[in-house]
């Protein structure tokens, strides 16, 4: 945490009430998101007990399980997500818009344009909080390798149709979310955590009813003291008010509520199954009916506050202006939506277990590459976030004092002025350092010449001044303009070039082979999932 | 002292509890691990720790019930001291062991332990997290191992008053279900290092005798006594809360609201104290950032007030640019109403 941000929090203490730590919105929003609050029980990996999911804030769709230790009821569950999922992200795959993309010529090696369709739009998932996120990594892991009885009739416990498939969106959502700047899936604690500092420690921040609390604290109250009641108070029964976002939920819940309600579920199917003639089994299906509607009021009770928070938390968000170069990142996702899209539509297999050495590397290093750019357009559409450069020394803003014209030498000399700037900040600055501001959105570059006295720098212009032997208009600035300089790239190089993967060193374990079609998991009696 | 009963009677009581699914299912499966005389267990071992020594067939599985936890203990040593000599393989189910924790006696079950056939003695802890394709959670896998470290510690001095001594493994072995069934599979774990860390602090942890010398006479913890006189007596007790403690210590929240009381910067984080150098309360850094307080020639102090100006300035002009957005969309003939610029934000209920 740099001491500007500790410097927010210290004063959304004595405040009583979050301040910002940006001014404007980071991550894209889309008009439509699927929000996604789901529970998981206690203890089962990746056993669900039931979420609320939906674009609709007035009307989710609630969904159950009222035994999740029953490998049916949790393929129903499953089914009944997919069906909503699904068509919400076949809905953008299907709208597209023709773009250019560069590959490289396998023939030439060269790096040509070609055409290709984008996703005019890509469908958004928003989850509570963190521990929502490794859930739909889970669930994706648990569902993708799953054989339905169309590609294995001799499944033992086939998957119903188009659950593979949502594991397989849900698997990239996952990984799409580890990418830094992302928002094909967010986190709601994440966002709304990067956007304002509260006056509790980030680990307490990932509690979502404490972090609004803090945010928008209800009329009369503070910030610590609502934050404190979204976190502690209970019912008379020893219920939380504020249950915690899931996907865990809360042992207290659990014990007293949940377990009673499944037994009471378990008995009334035992008792619908022991039924002898019809009339009794008419009796016996109507208490099964209630039992299972007891869980899911149960579960309703659950999602809902967190369900409304969320949609809270997205308006205290939306409230903010996007930042410039939010939409350019949103694009990213746009094509890593598409390119998903069509390996589904190719027919290719689902992501296997592990990726091979080349894979891993690439994705390694999209993401530095990702979290450098995302630095680098952070500090430039925000002021609030250069000024935390600024103090760290990787800036500097100030006026310009001076203006020299000077020349770069050899037969064609290209402008090369020299330009004083005055400023408070202390950057770390070399000898000839290159320094870059933006100019109209583009990176202009300069070099570090020297300190004329106490916080007085000359800089030499070095690029963007058109070919002429006299600058540009506008392109060099005049004095009494107001600069601000960064010692930090703007845009980021891609890295070396990786081997194919047939020609993966042996280093690495070497070239992967023939990719095996991935088993299905092994399935026992009384697995989970 | 059961500090669960003395948190509630506090009045600021402990989130902990555990889930009775997460506990019957944790149940079945170490049952399941340790069926057939921890045929697959010693598998595991044989596999993950020992896979040079002989098949584990035919283990020993000694009786270690006994009076009292220094009764088990002193079986568990007993029992240990024979495997060594009986050769073979021998799996101790929930042993006891005990380990001098500032003066006091700490009594520690593992879930097992293993004789190797060579003599050496290894920890195996089984977990009912998952590791999904070969791993698992980091954080719970780290919690696990310094768990075990504890418990290797603990064998170390049993095995020290045994001669020749035998060797206590450092690499543990962590058993979990398979990704999504209750098949266990098994991981070494090497716990050098958080063995290394636990056994510092426990020789740097201030004895209880001194602590409780420390103390004001007639200082009592009885949670049947008022709010007022256990706040009192828990206060006596010096306690430095960060918000790591939330995780651990049932006093956790009690130590919250003091330090917040107190306008402690460290309840932000751990990490505030050095960024923040001599400046220990809320208050003091508030002032000294805004200049009413404080040594400016002071390194922290001079980065603080540097920090404050450059933040007021950067909200100053998205102020500026908020009105300047404002004045655009009210001139492009669209002007919003204030309740959709705030967002329509509603309270919470």
């Amino acid at each position: 945490m740099s001491l500007i941000t500790t410097l927010a929090r210290l004063e959304a203490v004595g405040s009583g009430r979050a301040q910002p730590a940006a001014t404007v919105r980071h991550r894209h929003l889309s008009d439509r998101p699927l929000v996604f609050v789901p529970l998981t029980t206690a203890g089962e990996t990746g056993a669900p007990l039931g979420a609320l999911v939906g674009t609709d804030r007035d009307a989710p769709r609630l969904l159950a399980v009222p035994q999740p230790r029953d490998r049916d009821l949790r393929f129903a569950f499953l089914a009944d997500l997919a069906d909503i999922v699904l068509p919400y992200v076949d809905a953008y795959a299907a709208s597209v818009e023709a773009a250019e993309r560069t590959e490289t010529d396998p023939e030439t090696g060269k790096r040509v344009k070609v055409e290709a369709e984008l996703c005019a739009d890509a469908p958004q998932l928003i989850v509570p909080s963190r521990a929502g996120l490794d859930f739909v990594r889970l669930l994706g892991r648990s569902m993708r390798f799953r054989r339905t009885a169309e590609q294995d009739p001799d499944a033992p416990y086939p998957a119903p149709p188009r659950v593979p498939l949502l594991g397989r969106w849900l698997t990239h959502y996952g990984e799409r979310s580890r990418v830094p700047g992302s928002s094909l899936l967010l986190a709601l604690t994440e966002v709304l955590s990067r956007h304002w500092a509260t006056g509790q420690s980030g680990l307490e921040d990932q509690h979502l009813g404490a972090l609004l609390a803090w945010i928008d604290p209800p009329d009369g109250l503070t910030g610590a003291e609502a934050a404190r009641r979204a976190e502690l108070e209970r019912d008379p029964a020893g219920q939380l008010l504020c249950p915690p976002a899931g996907p865990a939920t809360d042992p207290a819940f659990d014990n007293k509520l949940l377990a009673p309600a499944i037994e009471r579920y378990d008995r009334a199917r035992t008792a619908l199954a022991a039924a002898e003639d019809p009339l009794e089994a008419d009796d016996r299906l109507a208490a099964l009916t209630a039992a299972e509607r007891d869980v899911r009021d149960l579960v309703a009770s659950r999602t809902r506050p967190t369900w409304d928070a969320v949609w809270r938390g997205l308006d205290l968000l939306r409230a903010l202006p996007a930042g410039a170069q939010v939409e350019g990142r949103w694009t990213r996702d746009r094509w890593s939506f598409t390119g998903h899209r069509d390996r589904v539509l190719a027919g290719e297999p689902p992501q296997p277990r592990r990726d091979d050495a080349v894979t891993a590397a690439n994705k390694l290093a999209t993401r530095e590459r990702e979290q450098g750019r995302l630095e680098a357009q952070e500090a430039l559409d925000d002021p609030l976030v250069m000024a935390g450069r600024r103090l760290t020394g990787e800036a500097f803003a100030g006026e310009v004092t001076d203006v020299v014209p000077a020349y770069s030498e050899g037969k064609r000399p290209s402008p090369r002025p020299l330009v004083t700037v005055r400023t408070d900040d202390r950057p770390h600055l070399a000898e000839r350092a290159k320094v870059y501001r933006s100019l109209n959105g583009r990176p202009q570059s300069a070099e570090y010449v020297g300190c004329e006295g106490d916080g007085v720098l000359v800089v030499r212009i070095l690029d963007k001044m058109g070919r002429g032997k006299e600058p540009e208009p506008g392109s060099v600035p005049e004095k009494g303009d107001r600069v601000c300089f960064t010692l930090f790239e703007h845009e980021q190089r891609g890295g070396a070039k990786l081997p194919d993967p047939e020609e993966t060193p042996w280093t690495h374990g070497g070239p992967p082979g023939e990719p095996a079609p991935e088993a299905p998991d092994t399935v026992t009696e009384e697995d989970v999932l | 002292m059961d500090k669960a009963r003395l948190a509630t009677a506090l009045g600021a009581p402990s989130g902990f509890g555990q889930s009775q699914f997460a506990l019957t299912r944790g149940n079945a499966f170490e049952a399941k691990v340790k069926a057939d005389g921890g045929a697959e267990l010693l598998r595991l071992v044989h596999a993950r720790l020992d896979p040079g020594a002989e098949a584990p067939a035919g283990a020993a599985v000694p009786d270690l019930t006994a009076h009292g936890p220094e009764g088990r203990t002193a079986r568990t040593a007993l029992a240990l001291r024979e495997a060594v000599r009986a050769g073979g393989w021998t799996l101790l189910d929930h042993p006891m062991l005990a380990l001098d924790v500032a003066g006091s006696l700490a009594f520690l079950e593992p879930d097992a332990v293993v004789v190797h056939p060579d003599g050496g003695w290894s920890v195996v802890e089984i977990k009912s997290f998952p590791m999904v394709d070969g791993s698992a959670d980091p954080a719970k896998v780290g919690a696990a191992a310094r768990q075990a470290a504890v418990y290797v510690l603990a064998l170390e001095e049993v095995a020290a008053r045994l001669d020749p001594v035998p060797r206590v493994h450092h690499r543990v072995l962590l058993v979990c279900p398979r990704d999504f069934s209750n098949l266990p599979t098994g991981s070494a774990v090497d716990v050098r290092k958080q063995r290394a860390v636990t056994a510092r602090q426990l020789a740097r942890l201030t004895r209880v005798e001194e602590i409780a010398g420390a103390l004001p006479e007639g200082t009592c913890f009885a949670p049947d006594r008022s709010a007022e006189e256990l706040t009192a007596a828990v206060e006596a007790v010096p306690a430095t809360y960060a918000p790591e403690c939330l995780a651990a210590c049932e006093l956790a929240f009690h130590c919250r609201e003091r330090a917040r009381a107190a306008g402690a910067v460290t309840r932000l984080g751990r990490p505030l104290r050095a960024e923040l150098g001599g400046l220990a309360t809320v208050g003091e850094v508030l002032a000294a950032a805004h200049g009413e307080t404080g040594d400016p020639d002071d390194p922290a102090v001079a980065a603080l007030r540097r920090a404050a100006a450059l933040r007021a300035e950067a909200l100053r002009s998205a102020d500026e640019a908020a009105a300047l957005r404002a004045e655009a969309l009210r001139a492009a003939g669209r002007a919003p109403s204030p309740r959709a610029e705030a967002g329509e934000v509603s309270a919470c209920p």
